[in-house]
């Protein structure tokens, strides 16, 4: 018992970024369009963050360093993430398409900028990350929970979230009482890019010191399996990234319980992907997904 | 005058409407983006194409003698961008979208490694390989196909989610593999690898014309059987080609199938082709997958486009060391890569273009009557 306590802190580390990440993708989804680049957004924000806070620390303003190295990450990914909401709101593009040119953009930039400032294949060790408080948990814990709120209530409890889910469910029809599909198409885009992007930063400065090529290592593809898992519901959204993030941080800490140990890490680090299969094939048939997610919209003319 | 305007509107419109033209146009594009990142980093951008230069048609050494080694790993590492490509693009011509390509990849190099380390060796045993792991790529695949095709399960997610579950299955298969290390298992017998041929200095092997006779397959049956004719008319309007007779649930499954075996026989040939010497551990992906959709995309899902992007990504891939020696960071072919993958999409705002002419041209019309 007193081991599952000690685990929570490090269970909450590493379901944090995977929480915030799933409710942009999730808010992106409802607004109707689907991104499966939120595993390159988060490295772009994870990069940005990993140099900020290096560079600051070594300046010597180490004190608001990652406050600002968080803002940085949410700031560059999501200016990257407007290259899809370019190309899926004003293009047509197939969204598939372009979040998989983001994905590979971002392995590229990522390590290019690593190599042009550090003059490796990776960003140079910061010494201190955020630190943990009187309960052993990062602020990453609350800064997940922040989100979650003001997701929910922004998406149930004001007019703007019912704007953004008519436009997922029925643009058409959104348009026609007045609503700018566009503008809260490019919204959703927006937010879950700035989000993977806040996820990404808080992956790197709690789970490691310097941005690698493995840092973020398919969080964000479970982060998408999360939103599909949780039926694009907040609520949903957040059990899922809860019982897939738990799954990530036994295949960390499983070694601590004699029980678990003799199960291979691999078991764990599948079963998000494995369950998320399975669930889409036991829910089929009834339409959770928003009925408008993926398809472009090309104005009221048609 | 108006003899020029007539001929640039018509160049237009030839541009707009050949997606050979536009492919090429996205290319040039994607590089010359690439170019202007690395002279705004500081750069020379020449030292780039002098790397690219050479992976295309070799060096001399110092003595004069021509070296052909860099165009030999070129076309080796073309073969599995070519091969994955190849998966894309069939299931693009059937309506699909397989992003598993990673997966089914994986799972064919990890068939291979277990049937060149478990089955006892004889001469041809690297045949067994590549037809244990052709099929091993075309279950993976399939299975995608039948989600899809019974159960309505969106091909992207659930090819995203097959990656990941192939890549983890494989650690777990491998880590029991004879002489598992954290990173590799004991080494494969000779008689596992493929033979070298044409440039002995260099990995390029028999899976070259392999790869060859795939996408002459892959044209074949998309062009010019009965089977292909369904799988097109499957891509280009389902609910016709269900009123018309077809098979529309047997398609889907067949061509994912088909897709898969691509990728699978991919993974083999990675593996089997000389630069591994034992079996591998993977810790993460290849991300031959991925980039197969983007040799798909510029090759327009033809055989032949194919075939070309694959070799253009292959040449990206060898001059990449290159680079890195001439003090250009390697990573900028992944950038003029992503590049080109963006642009794609982007592409798709020349339909809007085409509306737009056609719109002026009626318009034009009816005012001149």
């Amino acid at each position: 018992m007193n081991m599952i306590i000690s685990s929570i802190p490090t269970i909450l580390m590493i379901v944090a970024p995977i929480l915030i990440t799933a409710i942009g993708g999730m808010i992106c989804e409802r607004s109707g369009v689907v991104n499966i680049a939120l595993e390159g957004l988060m490295g772009i924000g994870a990069c940005a963050a990993a140099s900020t806070h290096y560079l600051m620390e070594a300046a010597g303003c180490g004190r608001y360093s990652i406050a600002v190295a968080l803002l940085v990450g949410m700031l560059v990914s999501g200016l990257f993430s407007l290259i899809h909401a370019v190309a899926s709101i004003n293009f047509n593009a197939d969204q598939t398409i372009s979040g998989t040119g983001i994905n590979l953009l971002a392995d590229g930039v990522t390590i290019f900028a690593s190599q042009i400032l550090f003059h490796a294949d990776r960003t140079k060790e910061f010494k201190v990350g955020m630190v943990v408080d009187k309960l052993g948990l990062y602020p990453t814990a609350y800064i997940a929970l922040v989100v979650v709120l003001v997701a929910w209530y922004v998406l149930y409890k004001t007019p703007f979230g019912l704007h953004l889910r008519a436009c997922g469910e029925h643009p058409a029809a959104a348009e026609s009482v007045g609503i700018n599909v566009r503008r809260i198409r490019y919204i959703g885009v927006g937010v879950s890019g700035i989000l993977s992007g806040l996820a990404g930063g808080c992956i790197v400065l709690t789970q490691t010191i310097q941005y690698t090529s493995n840092t973020i290592n398919g969080r964000g593809f479970i982060a998408i399996a999360a939103v599909a898992f949780g039926r694009w519901t907040p609520l949903g959204v957040t059990g899922a990234a809860f019982l897939f993030g738990a799954a990530q941080a036994f295949s960390v800490i499983a070694t601590n319980f004699p029980a678990l140990k003799v199960i291979p890490a691999e078991w764990f680090n599948m079963l998000p992907y494995a369950i998320t299969l399975i669930a889409l094939i036991v829910f089929s048939g009834k339409d959770y997904a928003p009925q408008a997610s993926g398809k472009p919209y090309s104005g009221g003319a048609s | 005058m108006k003899r020029k305007l007539e001929r640039r509107k018509s160049f237009i419109d030839w541009f707009i409407n050949s997606n050979g033209a536009t492919s090429v146009a996205v290319v040039f594009l994607g590089f010359l983006f690439g170019t202007i990142l690395v002279a705004v980093v500081g750069k020379n951008p020449f030292n780039m194409f002098k790397a690219i230069f050479v992976s295309m048609v070799g060096q001399a050494n110092n003595k004069g003698i021509w070296n052909f080694r860099y165009v030999g790993e070129t076309l080796a590492y073309s073969i599995p961008y070519v091969l994955t490509g190849l998966t894309m693009a069939f299931a693009c011509r059937v309506g699909l979208f397989n992003i598993g390509g990673e997966g089914q990849y994986v799972i064919g190099m990890t068939i291979a490694q277990m049937v060149a380390l478990l089955v006892p060796a004889f001469p041809g045993l690297w045949v067994l390989c590549l037809v244990l792991a052709v099929i091993g790529g075309a279950i993976w695949g399939g299975i995608v196909g039948i989600l899809k095709a019974k159960f309505q399960v969106s091909e992207v997610v659930a090819t995203i989610m097959l990656n990941y579950v192939a890549l983890y299955g494989s650690r777990l298969v491998s880590l029991q593999l004879p002489g598992a290390t954290t990173y590799k298992t004991a080494a494969l017998p000779s008689q596992a690898f493929l033979s070298k041929m044409i440039i002995p200095t260099s990995n390029l092997n028999i899976s070259f014309i392999i790869m060859i006779g795939a996408c002459l397959l892959y044209w074949f049956i998309m062009e010019k059987t009965k089977l292909g004719f369904g799988f097109r008319a499957t891509g280009l309007n389902k609910d016709a080609a269900r009123c018309s007779g077809i098979n529309v649930v047997k398609n889907i499954s067949l061509a994912m199938a088909i897709s898969g075996a691509f990728s699978g026989l991919a993974g083999a040939c990675v593996l089997l082709g000389g630069a591994f010497t034992s079996g591998r551990i993977l810790a993460a992906q290849d991300n031959y997958g991925f980039m197969g959709i983007a040799v798909a995309l510029v090759g327009n899902n033809t055989a032949l486009g194919t075939f070309i992007a694959g070799i253009l990504f292959g040449i990206l891939k060898e001059s990449q060391s290159l680079m890195q020696n001439m003090d250009i960071p390697k990573e900028i072919t992944f950038i003029i890569q992503g590049l080109i993958v963006v642009f794609i999409a982007l592409r798709s705002g020349l339909e809007l273009v085409k509306q737009l002419r056609e719109k002026q041209k009626v318009r034009k019309e009816v005012l001149a009557k």
